[in-house]
């Protein structure tokens, strides 16, 4: 154990230095202050490669105390790669008391979900984001997208959105799509599912986006304004589903499509595995629990 | 017409370090009016025309707008959001490249409904519509406006992208060798379209060009520059059928006879 812990101090609390920390704590600071305002911070690298989160990893380690409850997601899940991982990594490098459980967590660091359980006042939820900027696939000049940003010109947006309904009849953007905060900022809610934008709307939770190759830190405070983009004749509408889930009978919740053969078998249960299986530990049942137990047995 | 100017030039100077860009230009641009700038190239054409559009800062000299309110404004005091908002509805400013003034990857609809969806419109079909209303007025068939202007030919991005331009009603238009490089009877067609559209919708514009037969088309009055320097002004038909400068006479004789 003396030996353990001898080791673990090569490593500040958190892996990052206290300075790099305040850094980026400020630049979190700012992002609060002025709501979905993308600010540049002094991304350091991470033992992970780009694309794995470094973004958020670096906003989890700032925010990060020994009293803290951490909880990872990737797509939904506590259990792939990228979680287990990064959850791994925080227990090693601040010994943090860890979870599955969405209730218990003080913070989330979550790719591409929104948990399905309603975040309480005192959580934050802290985003691995890819590609920071709305813009970017319109506009691919950086000197631009800033003064867009500063200016309000937004129009640009709907060129994205009028695109989509030319093409394919509806808005057909179902990730990473784009939101309005408090009335000002256009901000990209990193690669979520549309079907998650409403719970960002007035979330009791602190948000938090950390992009590490695009060096960028922005947030949306608790109980902020959040609208999707939209036009008047096609509203905002997010994924409709028309099965509830297989293993938990959930309805109103974002199912993933799991190949189970192949002669075109397939299921759809929940992206969110804490909420099923919470949902299956009080009792509830979807058509295909009893055969996943009979493929257990 | 009335009896205010709409823009006001006044000793307008651009310098690129010692090399003189242009130099001490100053004219004013009535409404309906039409002016074009001519010289050969190099001699200063495109750079008072993107000095004039608020594209290049003038080393000295003042460029003044009438607003819609009737204010005389300085451009250069005005602020830049105020200013691009100003380029985006009031102007228009149609590039010699058209993939320049276009993007080139979204459709030809969407192209057309940009500027009205940067001015706050945002009812989908309310924009199609108006969208397709101007292609049609710049004749592109309607059924090209789910396409990117990547697959349309030259003389077709151009009137695009003269649509694009003409959506919100602008009062001033600046030009910069809308002709160049299209062929000729695609030029004479795109020529006879300006033509219609700015008597039709009583713009002003400001033409730069190197061809002294689209000046003789389009425009009422003319600049002949060279070196930087507006060596002869007046009106068109003046200028080129009694050319008093010896470099004016020189352009004019040097038009080809066919």
């Amino acid at each position: 154990m003396t030996t353990a812990a001898s080791e673990l101090a090569t490593y500040n609390f958190a892996y990052l230095d206290e300075q790099t920390k305040r850094m980026i704590r400020r630049a979190i600071l700012k992002a609060i202050a002025i709501p979905g305002y993308q600010v540049p911070f002094a991304s350091r690298e991470m033992p992970m490669p780009y694309g794995w989160g470094t973004g958020g990893v670096q906003v989890t380690a700032a925010i990060l105390g020994p009293e803290d409850v951490l909880k990872v997601i990737d797509q939904g899940a506590d259990d792939t790669t990228n979680a287990v991982s990064i959850r791994a990594f925080f227990q090693k490098v601040a010994d943090v008391a860890v979870t599955t459980k969405t209730r218990e967590a003080t913070i989330i660091q979550t790719r591409h979900r929104i948990p399905e359980e309603r975040l309480t006042t005192g959580q934050t939820l802290v985003y691995q984001v890819p590609i920071p900027e709305p813009l970017r696939f319109l506009e691919p000049r950086e000197t631009e997208t800033r003064k867009m940003h500063a200016l309000e010109e937004y129009g640009l947006m709907h060129v994205k959105l009028y695109e989509d309904i030319a093409r394919n009849g509806h808005i057909a953007t179902t990730y990473a799509y784009p939101v309005k905060v408090e009335g000002r900022y256009v901000m990209d809610p990193s690669p979520t599912p549309k079907f998650d934008n409403p719970k960002m709307h007035m979330s009791e939770a602190l948000q938090l986006f950390g992009a590490g190759r695009e060096k960028r830190i922005y947030a949306v405070p608790p109980f902020t304004e959040v609208v999707s983009l939209d036009f008047e004749d096609h509203p905002f509408e997010v994924q409709s589903f028309d099965k509830p889930c297989a293993l938990c009978g959930a309805e109103n919740v974002y199912l993933d499509e799991v190949v189970l053969d192949d002669r075109g078998g397939r299921m759809f249960v929940c992206s969110d595995t804490d909420h099923c299986e919470d949902r299956r530990d009080h009792g509830h049942c979807g058509t295909m629990l009893a055969y996943n137990k009979g493929a257990a047995q | 017409m009335t009896d205010a100017p709409l823009l006001r030039a006044r000793d307008i100077s651009k310098f690129y370090g010692a090399r003189i860009g242009c130099q001490n230009v100053s004219f004013d641009l009535w409404p309906g009016e039409v002016l074009a700038i001519v010289g050969e190239s190099g001699s200063g054409k495109t750079t008072l025309l993107n000095c004039l559009a608020t594209r290049l800062m003038p080393t000295s000299g003042t460029i003044e707008y009438r607003t819609r309110d009737g204010q005389m404004r300085d451009l250069a005091r005005m602020g830049e959001a105020e200013r691009r908002f100003l380029m985006r509805t009031d102007w228009g400013f149609v590039h010699q490249n058209p993939a320049d003034g276009l993007r080139m990857t979204v459709s030809a609809g969407a192209n057309v409904g940009e500027r009205l969806m940067a001015v706050g419109e945002r009812h989908y079909g309310n924009i199609r519509e108006t969208a397709g209303d101007w292609l049609r007025r710049v004749e592109i068939g309607i059924d090209r406006i789910d396409d990117q202007p990547r697959a349309f030919s030259g003389g077709m991005r151009q009137r695009l992208q003269i649509a694009r331009n003409l959506v919100t009603a602008p009062r001033l238009v600046f030009m910069d060798e809308p002709t160049g490089g299209l062929d000729v009877s695609v030029q004479a067609r795109l020529l006879d379209l300006v033509r219609g559209l700015v008597h039709d919708l009583g713009l002003s514009a400001i033409i730069v060009t190197h061809d002294l037969a689209v000046a003789r088309l389009l425009s009422h009055r003319m600049m002949v520059m060279k070196d930087g320097h507006v060596i002869e002004h007046g009106l068109t038909d003046r200028v080129l059928d009694d050319p008093r400068e010896a470099y004016t006479q020189l352009l004019v004789s040097s038009i080809l006879q066919v």
